[in-house]
């Protein structure tokens, strides 16, 4: 995702929610977060999908969450064997919250190129 | 079972009422009062006449209590302390039947509780300091029309608090030229805008003419985004059949939320409107307009955390609780009170955040906590920290005061939101390293730097009038 300014000029981007607006994350800030997802409890899970149909609800699943995974190599590993498979499309890493029911994190790790 | 004689004229209120020896029952509704009564006026009578009128008694005895069992229906006085600090007034916690209350009126209940009583000669003032729903009481309330979880489902906004921005000027922009600035704000960055709470249908914009252009904005940033965006259409009328309206063509140019104020409007408009939103897939923002006037005296009126309970139990998605480091009052403590009982599922007593009792919520949604007034991005990692994820960061001219926009202001609040909602989760104490964190995504956010050079010296550093009651 780039954003100029150019004399104040606000270039609109297509941020796709959370962490969107930040710079594209180091492997080792990938890592920090993923560390944050399974510290909370939560269940890693990754979702892909062509850029095209990304305004859904539902992506879809890469298997199935990764249920009582604490090695943050094994969700990395994931996270590229996907990026792998659907090099054009977007990735993006959730956490499963089964208290709330609800995700306690979602955000996208790689963008598809098209 | 009938013993007793008709004896006419006025006894003293504490020989029915005040009952030190009661255990309430899981079902009662239990209140406390902040009461001060006259010079001479003993405590256990005071809290007695505060429980008598605001239950079954009357200043008289009239023959056709003998018609009923009040010793079933009556209100009890049970317990008296002493406020920390303050020796001229005392708590009086008060247990009312359950059957003294229509099942999902909060109406009936504070018509009740804050009814007559709060004029009686007796006393100088009186204060509601919080109140105890029985789980019975609770499961009979529609509340929040999604709750926090749906909300975050529909909008896909997961794992930070929301942004949002109420459009200014307040007044007297064009419809078309007022749908420009949500645009702006919401291309930026920003989830969603907010109509200011005196917005309804004025000469300058007709609310049909807002809700068009507005309508239009939404489509068209959620399209160039790809992000979920959203403003909240305010519904607030003068009849509930011109509200009911409203929200229809609200939900017909496609917003996903509308608004309501919810102590202007009353409880009857809230609670009806929160029933429609639950039946047409619409989230409800709760505007809180007149509540200071309500909250803000430490010895008389209502505590907020009271019409925080309410507001849950008649229906909102979104309550505005104050930003604790904004331009507007709020005790730090006392406002984590009130939002843990508007988010969470259980709230134990806590006398050090003003909760006076357990509070068993149930199955009941929870509700955003809404941060707004005077705040810009030099808060975000304070706001982050106070309020956590379940919340709304509501700017205004920290947004739309911009030097170069809205759609700037916007970028500015999301990249500082996102940058200390990442420092949390890598373990860093945010609050204390705010001005490392910001600085740091400030280098590459053009937005963010102009923005922390604008407001760098903006702080409201005002002590708070009401306090919690310390010694």
């Amino acid at each position: 995702m780039s954003m100029s300014n150019e004399m104040g000029d606000f270039k609109t981007a297509h941020t796709l929610e959370t962490f969107g607006f930040l710079p594209k994350f180091t492997q080792e800030e990938i890592y920090e977060q993923i560390a944050y997802l399974i510290s909370q409890g939560w269940t890693p899970a990754i979702e892909h999908e062509h850029p095209s149909q990304s305004n859904n609800h539902y992506w879809t699943m890469w298997k199935l969450p990764m249920f009582g995974e604490q090695s943050l190599e094994k969700v990395v590993g994931e996270l590229e064997a996907c990026r792998r498979a659907y090099p054009d499309h977007h990735v993006r890493l959730l956490g499963y919250d089964n208290y709330t029911q609800s995700q306690g994190t979602s955000f996208v790790v790689y963008e598809g190129r098209a | 079972m009938s013993t007793k004689s008709y004896d006419a004229g006025v006894k003293e209120y504490r020989d029915m009422y005040w009952t030190p020896d009661y255990v309430p029952l899981d079902t009662d509704l239990l209140a406390c009062f902040k009461c001060t009564g006259q010079p001479g006026v003993p405590r256990d009578e005071v809290a007695a006449a505060v429980a008598a009128e605001s239950s079954t008694g009357t200043w008289s005895t009239v023959w056709s209590e003998l018609l009923t069992d009040l010793e079933y229906y009556k209100g009890r006085a049970y317990r008296i302390e002493d406020v920390p600090g303050d020796s001229e007034s005392f708590y009086a916690f008060i247990a009312y039947p359950l059957d003294l209350f229509e099942e999902g009126s909060i109406v009936n209940v504070l018509t009740s509780l804050v009814g007559n009583v709060f004029g009686f000669k007796a006393l100088r003032h009186l204060r509601l300091e919080d109140i105890r729903f029985p789980i019975a009481y609770i499961k009979t309330c529609g509340g929040p029309p999604a709750g926090i979880q749906l909300e975050r489902d529909r909008l896909n906004k997961y794992g930070r608090p929301m942004l949002g921005a109420t459009i200014k000027p307040k007044l007297g922009l064009s419809a078309k030229n007022y749908g420009r600035a949500v645009y702006e704000c919401l291309r930026g960055g920003l989830d969603m805008t907010k109509d200011d709470e005196n917005v309804n249908s004025q000469p300058f914009m007709r609310w049909r003419d807002r809700f068009e252009f507005v309508g239009e904005a939404i489509q068209k940033a959620e399209q160039e985004t790809g992000e979920k965006k959203g403003h909240y259409l305010n519904v607030t009328a003068a009849t509930p059949e011109e509200m009911y309206k409203r929200a229809e063509f609200a939900k017909e140019v496609g917003s996903p939320i509308i608004m309501h104020d919810f102590l202007t409007g009353g409880f009857t408009a809230n609670t009806g409107l929160a029933n429609w939103c639950r039946e047409n897939g619409m989230l409800l923002h709760i505007h809180r307009a007149m509540h200071a006037v309500i909250d803000r005296h430490p010895k008389h009126g209502i505590h907020f955390r009271v019409l925080a309970k309410c507001l849950r139990l008649s229906g909102g998605d979104h309550l505005h609780t104050g930003t604790v480091v904004g331009k507007l009052e709020g005790d730090r403590q006392s406002t984590l009170g009130f939002v843990d009982q508007l988010r969470e599922s259980y709230v134990p007593e806590d006398r050090s955040r003003g909760v006076f009792f357990d509070q068993d919520w149930g199955s009941l949604p929870g509700v955003f906590a809404v941060a707004s007034g005077g705040i810009h991005v030099w808060h975000m990692p304070a706001l982050v920290t106070i309020f956590g994820d379940d919340s709304m960061l509501q700017f205004g001219g920290g947004t739309q005061g911009h030097p170069w926009g809205n759609a700037a202001g916007a970028a500015a609040n999301r990249v500082a939101l996102e940058a200390s909602v990442k420092a949390r989760n890598q373990g860093r104490e945010i609050e204390k390293e705010a001005r490392d964190i910001l600085t740091e995504a400030a280098r590459t956010s053009p937005e963010l730097a102009i923005a922390m050079e604008t407001w760098k010296e903006i702080k409201f550093e005002f002590d708070t009038v009401d306090k919690l009651d310390v010694g």
